[in-house]
């Protein structure tokens, strides 16, 4: 049977406190009061769907094949492009062969499981298929939503094999019940009343496929062990659990405390989350509402998780950066249209022809290594930069993003505009060779210094906001 | 076997605008008003000019594109204008342009101007650009201040100096230039200040204050260079002549390779090697009587004195600290303000510590004229940044000194 054969995620660093809602906005609505605890994640600026869905991606893929892949599906209701895939960028990111199927999934809050179902269905050849949910949802100011969503991604490596978890049945329901919307080119949903959406959506509509799927595995409600759903609408989740016949106990914590509703990626999150603790031969009922329902039931293997780096959900849980300033989250999210002076009136038009010729060292940070010297350098070039011997065309492939590295310069620039000052940038060196001028991100004043050890991250590195398109790079942040 | 520059040009005349904030004045303004001063001084008539050299950085803000601007300005009479741009060192490109002309014996009489309005940005600092295609996409954008900032971060570590000994030193770099600057009714700041300013002034790029930056500034220089012979003939006496002048460009090592750390210019090393073999300068320390350096920040004035081989690695905070480099020192560095103070046209900054070098020389200097005039002045230009760059070492001085 296919299974999944590796998980893993990404929560942005960024956390802003509830409360910091509460007291912009309480005066208006004084009931925000009663969501006003913990914290939710929200991207930085340089931060979106297709940058969480490459950490999510890596982190899932320690310790894995990246060659082996086969497919890469990407989930979400909030990508940047409408039309260029989503999932193509994230395959040049992670520097996958060029022979892998891409696809997005979208249209609704349960493409994260329609995903993961279309995975483990089509993952049944010798490629494995990675399935990446990711989120970044923006909120109405003020809105019940903007306390209870969050930003995240989470991945999850589909196989052949039985992995960590196998596929017992996955069952999908179709209805057009629209609980929300958020017509093309609208920056908010549109929600009808939460009474309506508990009664008559979740408490009807994810019972029922979850009775169909059980039907069909033979199972009953009692054999379900970990109970993979949350909803934003407070007590949902447990009503569905209760309706359902699942024990309470086996429902997933929903994260709401650090991170929030992450949308399309939420199924996915709090699946990757339980994997890190599920116990051999438990099963796993994921359920994803939306239009509809898809429901997949895994069984968790005997197989023992790899001892690999990954961080993980509560890896990057822990990673966190309280913010206060609801102001801040605001400006970084593109809801607040502030001062940013001239210095950010350059103009971001990308020539798509460079782009294009240069796609390996822009979007997969690929540099160049001398067959003849060894020397290591970015990005490739014809004549390399060895100072004793100017080989010409001897440079293969040397793909530069997972090697650690360590600054040798830097500074904390507040002059030149960038959406979250100062602007902190530097020279890093690379282990075993190769040095890059670069961006840094998610990092404080002190913990830049020379010799810090840094990681490479895809990140937005421009906006062009006149023609809408956006521009990554990579990026080092501080490592753990 | 390459003989070198030295001796093989004379300078005719020098000009130079006042610098600053010249909202009264458009770049054909400032050039003509820097040609005015430089063709009286060299007492010809521009029909004598053979050909000319322009110097732009921002072109695409000023003067736009061709050496057509500076032809229509100053109604050349239609003689070749060649266009440079290299960075900051322009000036000193174009100034080589014009003297290159003359050794080669192609033309008598060569022009070199040098101009930059940057004030119609509406914004302080350089204008934000681009540095091309693939920097586009790989590069930082980032400010200049910041780029030169990356020098402290080195510097320190590479010589173990605390951060706040680090700042004291290069506050004393810029408490010198403005004390200088004071002196120089050309110049863009004239206002003393003193240590404490400079350590409380607002971070523009973290360890450069505002103190540690250089202004932008409007402005025009020029020169006027034709061989020693024809200078004599046309009447002129303690002649000023090239020593020697050289332009080192980074070829990507700083930046792409192995083994530089940061905290020095690999190229103004280099250029000052070869400047010093062509003027046939055996000791720059004791030989070397005035510089004008690129001291864009602080920062770079202080490395900058141990990349030209002045002070030795390490030894610049001494030097600096012990007043080396005052006015009043054994060899004084920006005595007209540097571009801290005199300001920084882009284009013509090459040329305007040419122009210092070779007033004090001709004890022309006024206020700010060293008391027994230098007999070589180095200046040094840089442009770009501490990781790719174009270093530019030009050394005038009395013909046979």
């Amino acid at each position: 049977m296919p299974g999944i054969l590796s998980f893993g995620a990404y929560i942005p660093r960024l956390r802003l406190q509830r409360s910091a809602v509460l007291a912009a906005h309480g005066w208006f609505n004084p009931g925000l009061k009663a969501l006003a605890k913990g914290e939710r994640s929200f991207a930085n600026w340089d931060e979106d769907v297709v940058t969480m869905a490459v950490e999510a991606a890596r982190d899932c893929l320690q310790g894995q094949s990246r060659d082996a892949v086969g497919s890469m599906m990407l989930a979400s209701t909030t990508a940047p492009f409408t039309d260029r895939q989503n999932a193509g960028i994230v395959k040049e990111a992670l520097n996958l062969r060029d022979d892998v199927a891409t696809l997005d999934f979208g249209g609704s809050q349960r493409a994260g499981v329609s995903a993961l179902i279309q995975a483990l269905e089509t993952a049944r050849e010798d490629r494995p298929v990675l399935c990446v949910g990711s989120e970044k949802k923006q909120d109405r100011p003020g809105s019940e939503a903007e306390m209870t969503g969050g930003h995240a991604a989470a991945a999850l490596l589909v196989g052949a094999g039985d992995g960590l978890a196998r596929l017992v049945a996955s069952h999908s329901i179709s209805f057009d019940f629209v609980d929300h919307f958020r017509g093309s080119g609208e920056a908010f949903d549109f929600s009808w009343e939460a009474r309506w959406i508990r009664e008559e959506g979740y408490g009807r509509i994810v019972p029922l496929a979850i009775r169909e799927l059980l039907a069909k595995a033979a199972l009953q409600a009692s054999d379900i062990d970990v109970f993979v759903f949350s909803s934003s609408l407070r007590g949902a989740a447990l009503s569905v659990a209760k309706a359902a016949g699942i024990a309470p106990a086996a429902l997933v914590g929903p994260l709401d405390a650090g991170v929030g509703d992450t949308g399309a990626a939420h199924p996915l999150l709090l699946l990757a989350h339980a994997l890190e603790t599920a116990d051999p031969r438990q099963r796993i009922l994921v359920a994803g509402f939306g239009s509809g329902c898809d429901v997949v039931l895994l069984e968790r293997t005997e197989a023992t998780l790899a001892p690999v780096r990954r961080l993980g959900v509560s890896g990057w849980l822990a990673r966190a950066r309280s913010e206060a300033n609801y102001v801040k989250y605001l400006a970084l999210n593109g809801l607040i249209d502030i001062e940013r002076g001239m210095r950010a009136e350059i103009d971001h038009r990308q020539p798509l022809s460079a782009l294009w010729r240069n796609r390996k060292a822009v979007l997969g940070l690929v540099g160049g290594r001398c067959r003849k010297t060894g020397t290591i350098q970015f990005p490739k070039s014809d004549i390399g930069v060895n100072a004793n011997d100017r080989a010409i065309g001897t440079q293969d492939d040397y793909p530069l993003a997972e090697i650690p590295a360590r600054i040798l310069t830097h500074t904390a620039d507040s002059l030149t505009y960038t959406p979250d000052p100062p602007a902190f940038y530097g020279m890093i060196e690379f282990e075993g060779g190769g040095r890059i001028y670069v961006d840094f991100c998610d990092a404080e004043a002190s913990e830049i210094e020379v010799g810090r050890p840094m990681r490479m991250v895809f990140r937005i590195k421009g906006v062009d906001e006149t023609r809408g398109f956006t521009k990554y790079f990579w990026k080092a942040a501080p490592a753990a | 076997m390459a003989t070198g520059i030295r001796d093989k040009v004379a300078i005719l005349g020098m000009g130079c605008a006042r610098f600053g904030e010249r909202w009264d004045a458009d770049a054909d303004n400032l050039m003509v008003e820097a040609y005015r001063e430089a063709i009286a001084d060299a007492g010809i008539e521009t029909s004598m000019i053979d050909a000319a050299w322009l110097s732009v950085a921002f072109d695409a803000i000023n003067i736009g594109p061709s050496g057509l601007a500076a032809s229509i300005a100053l109604r050349l009479n239609n003689v070749s204008v060649t266009k440079v741009e290299n960075y900051c060192a322009s000036g000193t490109e174009a100034f080589r342009g014009a003297v290159y002309a003359v050794a080669s014996g192609a033309v008598q009489i060569a022009l070199a101007i040098g101009v930059e309005k940057l004030k119609d940005t509406g914004y302080g600092g350089l204008p934000v650009r681009s540095r091309g295609t693939m920097s586009d996409m790989i590069g930082i954008v980032g400010s200049a201040p910041g780029h030169f900032a990356q020098l402290a971060s080195a510097y320190r570590v590479r010589h173990g100096l605390s951060r706040d000994a680090l700042k004291r030193a290069m506050a004393h770099i810029s408490v010198k230039s403005h004390a200088n600057g004071a002196k120089n009714p050309n110049a863009h700041l004239r206002k003393e200040i003193d240590v404490e300013t400079v350590l409380n002034a607002p971070m523009v790029a973290e360890p450069l204050g505002l103190y540690d930056c250089c202004g932008v500034s409007d402005g025009a220089a020029c020169a006027i260079v034709t061989t020693p012979e024809i200078a004599r003939s046309l009447g002129k006496t303690d002649l000023v002549t090239v020593k020697a002048l050289q332009l080192a460009v980074s070829n990507g090592w700083e930046l792409q390779g192995s083994g530089w750390g940061g905290s020095y210019f690999h190229t103004t090393r280099i250029a000052a090697g070869r400047a010093y073999r062509e003027a046939g300068i055996d000791d720059p320390r004791s030989e070397i009587s005035l510089l004008e350096v690129h001291d864009c920040f602080s920062i770079t004035e202080l490395v900058t004195m141990e990349d030209l081989h002045i002070s030795p690695e390490g030894g610049a905070v001494k030097d600096v600290l012990d007043g080396f480099f005052d006015a009043s020192g054994p060899m004084p560095c920006q005595i007209d303000g540097g571009l801290k103070c005199f300001g920084h046209p882009v284009g013509a900054s090459g040329l305007r510590m040419i122009y210092e070098n070779y007033l004090q020389i001709l004890g022309r200097a006024g206020e700010r004229q060293r008391g027994k005039p230098p007999v070589l002045g180095l200046s040094h230009n840089l442009g770009g940044m501490p990781n790719q760059n174009v270093a530019a070492v030009a050394i005038v001085g009395l013909e046979g000194a």
